[in-house]
């Protein structure tokens, strides 16, 4: 910790260039807090210190010689297990990637580097990102930072919890249908989903291709948008990524946010909602009403259809996706006396519950005769849910919404019932499956001190008024309200 | 809808997994609540409403609604050296170079 309170990019930057502290010195310092803290949350699954002190060194070599700094300079950051680090083992949180060790790195993780950032390790996730509370993960649950007995949110737990813990400035996280924003919510901090295309997914481990992306977790406004500037842009590896320019987002954030059109959307705030929930993210649109936002009532009506439509787009995808993993290339493999004998076995003992169920659902909706009743009915439905987007975004600037019907709950609180599970992504999934950006940020908690997140959701490449808007509200007080 | 064992086991088969018995009377009983779910989709009427099968940029306006008929934007496909063939086959359960080897796939 600097003596102002946990470390900020700014505030590393400031130490870096007076020369109060070298990169090696706070990378050594958060190591110490990882070895201490991470027995108890699990929230790494693996620490690359060589990495580490390599890029350290290199950055106090610069500083020393008087080099002009990256704008992530000596930053330490944390990355999802999912997200492809050359020489450091990458599991996906799966037995059938347990000793996986990719050639290549991602080129978010590339870019961070160039930048100057510092990866201390791979973060603990759901298997293949596939859940919502981290208790998927093969190698064990990660514990919220605020309340040891209760989850962190998935699938990007880890993240959310390291950054929250303050065991990384930043992390990289993926979002699939919530897995950025909902952990973002239940661990109390910034949790950024960028718009589709935006972030490169060059080495990122496909789960569902029209869905997933990458995208920051850090303690404050300032810091997300320092991350998201590095790793935003084209990149000719992928060829989802957009061709579209990246602007400054730094500059973007600060102006005034009076007279922006905050839509809410009253499907968001209905059945099954928790009141401290509603009553806070409530109050939340009111202070940005105070703040000049004109707030206008919303109806988006597909928004029900939108969890049904996602497990089924999701789980499809998913089903080609993780085709790949047959003990042939790479990972697992457990012999068989025919090749498909192996590949049944591989798979039997590789993947676990909520995979295998995933992909069963996934395969039986994209099987013969069930195709069109199921997979071509999901992407007519979808194509609904973005227009309900589309028409908003006509009249409205941003939307604002809770993030998650309820705080963060207990371990093993619903890891029997599967549709309880899926159904904490509800308002989530719904950006998603659309393609446009959108942030949780906290907004208070609960009486009994658990996190509460409200969700900024905005057009397509609009990452710099979603910011803008984050910005406004934390300088106003909002994330503790 | 109503997912029966056969199904299951059917459907495992297709995705390559091998359940024991207890396993396919839990996803019976997982699966069909999630399609009974899932089946809410029925509902909506969805004629004259276009899929949307595509969502990169190129191909998905500013709005967010998909651009009939455009294609991606791809990049020229030309030859690059890779030379990444040890470092991939390193990562192999099983490989002779420059192969990998699995069991008998044909039977003579």
């Amino acid at each position: 910790m600097s003596a102002g309170g946990p470390w900020t990019i700014a505030s590393i930057q400031t130490s870096l260039r007076t020369k109060k502290i070298s990169a090696r010195e706070i990378t050594t310092e958060f190591y110490a807090d990882i070895d201490r803290r991470n027995p108890s949350l699990n929230a790494y699954l693996a620490l690359s210190r060589d990495r580490a002190f390599a890029q350290a060194d290199r950055v106090d070599v610069a500083t020393a010689c008087g080099e002009k700094l990256g704008p992530l300079a000596g930053v330490p950051i944390a990355v999802k297990d999912v997200i492809n680090t050359a020489g450091v083992r990458t599991t996906c949180g799966s037995k059938i990637l347990e000793t996986y060790v990719p050639p290549y790195d991602a080129t978010a993780v590339a870019r961070l580097e160039k930048a100057g950032a510092i990866i201390l390790g791979k973060t603990n996730c759901d298997e293949f990102a596939m859940g919502s509370s981290n208790e998927n993960s093969a190698y064990g649950p990660v514990r919220n930072p605020a309340a040891l007995d209760r989850v962190p949110g998935g699938s990007s737990g880890g993240s959310a919890a390291a950054v929250a813990a303050g065991l990384a400035v930043a992390a990289l996280g993926t979002d699939t249908g919530g897995s950025i924003r909902q952990p973002g919510a239940c661990c109390g901090i910034p949790a950024m989903m960028p718009t589709y295309g935006r972030v490169s997914r060059y080495g990122l481990i496909a789960f569902a291709s029209s869905l997933d992306r990458i995208g920051p977790f850090a303690r404050n406004i300032a810091d997300a948008t320092a991350v998201m500037s590095v790793i935003a842009g084209h990149d000719e590896n992928d060829a989802t990524s957009a061709a579209v320019s990246v602007p400054d987002y730094a500059a973007e954030i600060e102006p005034p946010v009076a007279e922006l059109r905050i839509g809410v959307p009253e499907e968001y705030f209905g059945q099954g909602i928790d009141a401290e929930v509603k009553d806070k993210v409530l109050a939340g649109i009111a202070l940005l009403e105070k703040l000049g936002c004109r707030r206008v009532p919303l109806k988006m009506p597909h928004t029900e259809y939108a969890i049904a439509t996602y497990y089924i787009i999701a789980t499809a995808e998913a089903s080609s996706n993780l085709a790949r993993y047959d003990g042939v290339r790479y990972g697992l493999r457990v012999p068989g006396s025919t090749l498909i004998e192996m590949y049944r076995k591989t798979r039997e003992r590789g993947f676990g519950a909520e995979v295998k169920r995933r992909l069963m659902l996934g395969t039986y909706a994209l099987s013969s005769g069930y195709y069109d009743a199921y997979y071509l009915r999901a992407q007519k439905v979808r194509a609904l849910i973005a227009r309900d987007f589309s028409e908003a975004f006509e009249k409205v600037d941003a939307i604002v919404t809770p993030t998650t019907p309820t705080p963060a709950f207990k371990l093993g609180e619903k890891t029997s019932d599967p549709l309880q599970m899926y159904l904490a992504d509800i308002y989530t999934v719904t950006g998603s499956l659309s393609g446009i950006p959108g942030i949780s940020v906290p907004c208070g908690e609960t009486r009994g001190q658990l996190p509460i997140g409200m969700q900024i959701l905005g057009p397509r490449f609009s990452e710099s008024r979603v910011l803008q808007l984050a910005r406004a509200f934390e300088k106003a007080g909002g994330f503790t309200i | 809808m109503t997912i029966s064992r056969e199904d299951v086991l059917r459907v495992a088969e297709l995705a390559h997994l091998e359940l024991t018995p207890e396993e396919a009377e839990l996803y019976r009983g997982q699966l069909d609540e999630i399609l009974n779910y899932i089946g809410k989709l029925q509902q909506l009427d969805v004629t004259n409403v276009e899929p949307m099968t595509q969502m990169s940029s190129q191909t998905v306006a500013a709005s967010g609604e998909p651009r009939p008929g455009a294609e991606s934007d791809l990049r020229e496909d030309t030859l690059l050296p890779c030379h990444i063939a040890d470092a991939v086959l390193e990562q192999a359960p099983d490989a002779v170079k420059p192969f990998f080897r699995v069991p008998r796939v044909i039977e003579r």
